[in-house]
């Protein structure tokens, strides 16, 4: 096996082109366990811990774009405000020590249905930046899972950065695992009021082969939102269109019986998930409004 | 392959390192630092947990080459001189100890909070010390060694 360091990012990209089989690591929370249990013995380890910018974020056009190498720990303590959906999941990540090393470049790169950070990029509709000799690429975040541990990316590519866009709305977070900490998701569910767009964001893990939205559930919260003219007047949320919106999103999921839970568990927790996360955004919304930062 | 980084403030290599080993075995098995305990090698139970240029993770999970150049402290590294450290001390104090095992990284995830939150509360210290396991005492007298260290009453001038 190889130890490829890299100091920079050109050079990074040349050594993946020049050896797909590389395998990329950053803060090994993954790859480092199958090493030492024997179940993975690549050709060679892409080591990007050494590449700066990879470790960096900033703000632009209405988007943070999160370099891969960025922390869960960063994520929560230097974006906690500006990107709630997102560092919420990361406080839900393993344990201090994981978080202090874990990036949302590698759960990307591991594409596990899993995930923590997978939920709300979707809700957020993220991209994700790819890059190769080859050139630069964005990939929508819905796209990008194509698989049990598969993702959209060609051999030679790695994962540069995501973009987030930045919220015009609450955002929230629900994981359902048997204790707070070490635990991957039995089930997950992000949501995001979009008030600019008038839309609703969904991102359902842990429940289907690949995360993914609910399309058909948003689309019916956005709509029913609009028809009774809520968006406006913040008033109460029917109780009927929130048990609706739970309904629909556990009619998105596709999940199976394993070792964390049963696929039964999973869709009725979904529903409630959904259905709770809903409330606390919509209470959220309300009391924005109150204290006049209109969103 | 070498590695060489400055582990408890001194310049140390490794030699002959294979590519697909931890920051662990280096330690352990290349450099004579057994205070960092091997236990699960997935980064459950935090019995490594070492700081890698003043961050706590777990060793187990850091490929040796990543601390190329970089700074370890480990639990042999927060005693100076002949005397513990304050939560060394305060782990001793309060029985904190039994079989051992998960000490050391429960030794540094607790300096590593205090360091952050000097005064933390019991949410704040279950927080920190939830990725670090102990199957002796139960965590009552850990988290009981975490108040004392934090009290600043262990005796020990930090």
């Amino acid at each position: 096996m190889d130890f490829i360091q890299p100091t920079s990012w050109a050079d990074a990209l040349a050594v993946k082109a020049e050896r797909p089989a590389a395998v990329p690591v950053a803060g090994g929370t993954d790859l480092m366990v199958e090493l030492n249990f024997d179940a993975r013995r690549p050709d060679a380890l892409l080591d990007l811990t050494k590449i700066g910018e990879l470790a960096q974020w900033d703000i632009s056009d209405g988007r943070v774009r999160l370099g891969a190498g960025v922390s869960y720990t960063r994520i929560i303590t230097e974006l906690g405000g500006t990107l709630p959906g997102l560092a919420m999941a990361a406080r839900t990540v393993g344990s201090p020590q994981i978080r202090n090393r874990g990036t949302v470049g590698g759960n990307l790169g591991t594409a596990s249905p899993a995930g923590d950070a997978h939920p709300p990029l979707l809700a957020a509709r993220s991209d994700i930046e790819v890059a190769s000799v080859r050139g630069t690429r964005l990939i929508g975040v819905e796209e990008f899972f194509t698989g049990v541990k598969r993702n959209a990316m060609e051999p030679d590519e790695l994962i540069a950065a995501v973009h987030i866009p930045l919220p015009s709305g609450p955002e929230q977070f629900s994981k359902i695992g048997t204790r707070n900490a070490m635990v991957i998701a039995v089930a997950a569910f992000s949501l995001a009021l979009h008030p600019e767009q008038r839309a609703v964001g969904t991102g359902i893990g842990s429940a289907a082969p690949t995360p993914r939205p609910a399309p058909a559930a948003e689309q019916f919260l956005a709509a029913a939102l609009t028809d009774a003219g809520l968006w406006e007047s913040r008033a109460e949320l029917p109780p009927a269109i929130a048990a609706q919106f739970g309904e629909m999103v556990r009619a998105a999921a596709a999940p199976i019986d394993d070792v964390r839970g049963s696929a039964a568990y999973r869709l009725h927790a979904l529903a409630v998930m959904a259905r709770r996360t809903l409330a606390w955004a919509w209470q959220q919304y309300r009391g924005s409004a109150a204290h006049g930062d209109g969103g | 392959m070498r590695v060489t980084a400055t582990i408890n403030g001194e310049l140390m290599h490794a030699d002959d390192v294979w590519e697909g080993e931890s920051l662990l075995y280096i330690l352990r098995e290349r450099l004579g630092l057994p205070g960092s305990k091997n236990a699960c090698e997935q980064g459950e139970c935090g019995s490594c947990t070492v700081y890698l240029d003043g961050v706590a993770v777990c060793a187990c999970l850091v490929a040796a080459g990543q601390a190329q150049g970089r700074e370890v402290v480990t639990v042999e590294g927060l005693a100076s001189g002949g005397e513990l450290h304050p939560v060394q001390e305060a782990f001793m104090r309060a029985g904190a100890v039994q079989c051992g095992f998960c000490t050391p990284g429960l030794i540094v995830a607790t300096h590593d909070l205090l360091r952050r939150v000097p005064h933390p509360t019991d949410l704040e210290i279950r927080e920190a010390l939830a990725g670090n396991l102990c199957r002796c005492t139960g965590y009552e007298k850990i988290i009981a060694a975490v108040r004392l260290a934090a009290s600043g009453r262990t005796g020990n001038a930090e």
